[in-house]
């Protein structure tokens, strides 16, 4: 149970920051193309800007990433063992493939302008992104295996029984993988450009930067806006696959304990789980027209399982409810402010701004609730039908031991939390270098020169 | 011919923890003499010296974990979850220093960066202690039992043999970590380098020593793999039975590189040649991690309890078709790693110069 907790809290620390970074990501490359074309030095300021926040917020990710890689050896040894065939891969995969692009490029983004030509520049951004978004497709490859086991067969050797990996690419894109990647990477644009939506927000209250702003909030929220209303899509979607392989969490989801056609959806309320009961406003029949496109769909209920074999109802049925409510709100939200963007009317409206402000803790409150009810929902088993997670453990640790490590991430991520928003603050405060200041900046070494001739002349 | 993908993968993760003790090495040793230098201006040159590569070189820790999972799993969880304590104190040396680099330079007042420079320096001693500690562990071998539990507890761990091999270790990344700084610096700073570095390399000479003769008394099994099969372990894989006068050549040709290479770095200390004494003490933690992986072959974590109690690069790997199926992945993925590694140490070749852009 201590495991349990220590990994969800580093799990739902870490995950704080690769969605800004992949939603960033995307965002860079984005303003550093407008600036090639356009020729036009806001963007490049914009680039630079965004590009520090993106190093901060880099840096706790990768330092709360590598005890991710770590923690399933020190407290889930024996699921190691049982799945280190098939589950090793995507993870040995995502370094090799994703950390060094993204790790490696990231310098040059950083420290590379005037050391490498443009393009040079721009191709590094581009890689970083496509860098950041693999390492979200192997380690969401890595989780999907864990919901839906696919392509494996069980062989007992030396007294130890595991799950080995009979087809390699089958087992990558096993049934609720893409699904899910994609879901998932969508889920980080939303976050990633909310941020910027945010800060450039802040910024026009303000009345600090104005042409920097506008520029930011306008391409972040095209962003915004075609990632939210996708992903009604996607997450519809990942619902049937949900419906299809993992039954109980999706009556787990809905609250639905008996199995039924003519299933209801419900939209906001609460779920008993010792007297079985949902109470909330629903649309009837809705749920089987969603899953199966018909309102006289059978849903099954989780009276069809064992009841040691549920997940805890209570809160898979809330983080998904709330998730789900957040989804909406995203697309009324940005389809709004978009209709404002076009008719001009967006940065004369103070109270939409001020919203904007605050809004970009929602995004970080969907994506982790989703993953809440995602992992809760697929409870007990830590492998879906193959494995409960009560037997993944590390019998060689002690319960001190883990008490020990537990506290201490606990002290020091909440130290790292708040300096990074001290950090992050204080970026934020002290604005974008003024273009003046970017000029000093010199592309190529003649530039150097040059310039400095042009300074003695005058 | 048949391949052998253990043996392979036994090659393969070596390769990685080799790349990660040579890249990461250098600037964890420059964390630990970070303290030594004087001044915000030296301390922002130290650390911009490392700025642009230090979060790639951890990603062959990360990397090297991954593939340790991949295709050794119980090797991973019988190593990590055995070491539960050590391993979490790494993760938190590891997690201070990478944020001391990124938030060092975010404010101007000197108590926040002694803060994060002292963060900084000891989140690399205690990490290069640490990976000292757990080497020398594995030559010492465990309590493992038959169930691959690993059956001690923390105070096993620390003897002092294995703290002897971690403050082996630490020296050794202090003057590799100074080896490099003499690339990257100049002037009155390079001056001091060039101190450091004949400090550490005498302490580096000293440790290997007592390091050599601890080990060979504590543990002559070590000593197998280099005897052309004059010494031969109960319990002794067909493999090494089999091959013993290859497994030896290659021994000794390993011993010699890593004298030679250790008497290169004096010979271009004195004359002068930094780039030539940076390759040459590369080339020396290189040599005695293959010297530490050719003593244990095929084992990769020794019991203490009953020899067949061993994990070894069977009994503990993935299966077939895995280590098959990776070693392909590996084959396509590692020209990408070492092009994307070389683009970045090429673009920042030369000295370190501060720009708005450094920490």
């Amino acid at each position: 149970m201590l495991s349990r907790i220590q990994f969800a809290f580093t799990i739902m620390f870490h995950y704080i920051f690769p969605p800004f970074s992949i939603g960033m990501g995307l965002l860079l490359v984005i303003f550093e193309a407008s600036y090639l074309i356009t020729k036009n030095k806001i963007y490049e300021t914009i680039t630079r800007f965004w590009i520090k926040i993106f190093a901060a917020n880099f840096a706790v990710g990768v330092a709360s990433g590598i005890v991710m890689e770590f923690e399933f050896g020190t407290n889930w040894a024996s699921y190691s063992r049982f799945v280190g065939d098939v589950f090793g891969s995507p993870l040995a995969a995502e370094g090799i493939f994703a950390f060094f692009l993204e790790s490696g490029f990231l310098a040059i983004l950083l420290f590379g302008w005037g050391r490498v030509k443009p393009w040079v520049h721009m191709v590094s951004t581009v890689l970083v992104s496509i860098g950041s978004i693999m390492s979200a497709f192997w380690i969401v490859v890595a989780n999907s295996w864990q919901q839906t086991p696919v392509a494996y067969e069980l062989v007992t050797t030396n007294g130890f029984t595991r799950a080995e990996i009979v087809d390699f690419w089958g087992m990558v894109f096993n049934p609720s993988a893409m699904v899910r990647f994609t879901h998932s990477v969508n889920g980080a644009f939303i976050q990633g450009s909310f941020l910027v939506i945010s800060v450039a927000a802040y910024f026009l209250i303000k009345k600090r930067h104005i042409e920097f702003a506008k520029k930011s909030i306008a391409t972040a929220l095209i962003v915004a806006t075609i990632a939210s209303v996708a992903q009604l899509f996607i997450g519809h979607w990942h619902a049937q696959v949900v419906a299809e392989y993992q039954p109980t969490k999706l009556a787990a989801f809905e609250g639905q304990y008996e199995t039924t056609d003519n299933a209801s959806l419900a939209i906001i309320g609460y779920t008993n789980e010792d007297k079985q009961e949902t109470v909330a406003l629903q649309i009837p029949g809705m749920l089987s027209w969603l899953i199966y496109g018909d309102v006289n769909g059978v849903v099954t209920g989780l009276n069809d399982f064992p009841q040691d074999e549920w997940p805890p109802v209570a809160i898979v049925f809330q983080t998904y409810h709330i998730m789900v409510g957040l989804g909406m709100f995203f697309i009324a939200f940005t389809l709004f402010s978009s209709f404002l963007l076009i008719r001009n009317k967006l940065f004369q409206a103070k109270w939409v701004l001020r919203i904007m402000v605050i809004s970009v803790i929602l995004p970080v409150i969907a994506n982790q609730f989703g993953w809440v009810s995602a992992e809760v929902g697929r409870q007990p088993w830590v492998v879906y039908g193959l494995m409960k997670t009560s037997e993944g453990i590390s019998k060689s640790v002690t319960a001190p031991e883990v008490w020990t490590s537990l506290i201490l991430f606990f002290i020091v991520y909440t130290l790292l939390f708040f300096v990074w928003l001290y950090v992050l603050d204080r970026e934020i405060k002290h604005g974008p270098d003024k273009p003046d200041e970017n000029d000093l900046v010199y592309k190529v070494k003649g530039d150097r020169v040059n310039s400095i001739k042009k300074m003695e002349g005058e | 011919m048949i391949v052998d993908f253990n043996v392979i993968w036994y090659i393969l993760v070596g390769f990685l923890l080799v790349g990660y003790a040579i890249l990461d090495g250098f600037d964890l040793g420059v964390g630990a003499l970070h303290l030594l230098s004087k001044g915000d201006y030296n301390r922002r040159i130290m650390l911009n010296a490392i700025g642009p590569v230090w979060d790639g070189n951890e990603v062959w820790l990360i990397t090297g974990g991954g593939a340790l999972f991949a295709a050794f799993p119980h090797v991973y969880a019988t190593a990590f979850s055995g070491f539960y304590l050590p391993f979490m104190l790494l993760l938190f040396a590891l997690i201070f220093r990478a944020v001391s680099i990124e938030f060092r330079s975010k404010e101007e007042n000197p108590n926040w960066r002694r803060f994060w420079d002292t963060a900084f320096s000891i989140g690399s001693i205690l990490a290069a202690l640490l990976f000292g500690i757990a080497i020398g562990n594995v030559v010492m071998g465990f309590e493992i039992g038959s169930d691959m539990e690993y059956a001690g507890s923390f105070l096993d761990l620390v003897t002092p043999y294995t703290v002897l091999a971690g403050v082996f270790n630490l020296s050794m990344f202090a003057m590799h970590g100074a080896i490099y700084l003499n690339l990257k610096t100049e002037g009155d700073l390079q001056q001091q380098v060039k101190k450091w570095i004949k400090y550490t390399y005498i302490s580096f000479i000293i440790l290997f020593l007592a390091l050599t003769v601890a080990t060979l008394y504590l543990r002559p099994e070590m000593i197998a793999n280099f005897s052309f099969g004059a010494v031969t372990l109960p319990n002794s894989h067909p493999l090494i039975t089999d091959h013993q006068t290859l497994i030896s050549v290659i021994a000794w040709l390993v011993v010699l590189l890593n004298l030679l290479s250790i008497i290169n770095i004096s010979r271009t200390l004195a004359k002068n040649k930094p780039i030539q004494m940076f390759v040459s003490s590369a080339c020396t933690i290189a040599a005695l991690i293959m010297l530490f992986a050719l003593g244990i072959f095929p084992n990769m974590m020794v019991s203490n309890l009953d020899p067949a109690y061993n994990l070894d690069i069977y009994n503990a790997a993935s299966s077939e078709y895995t280590l098959r199926t990776m070693f392909k992945v590996a084959i396509w993925g590692m020209p990408f790693v070492i092009g994307y590694t070389s683009i970045i140490y090429w673009t920042y070749r030369g000295k370190t110069e501060l720009t708005e852009s450094s920490y």
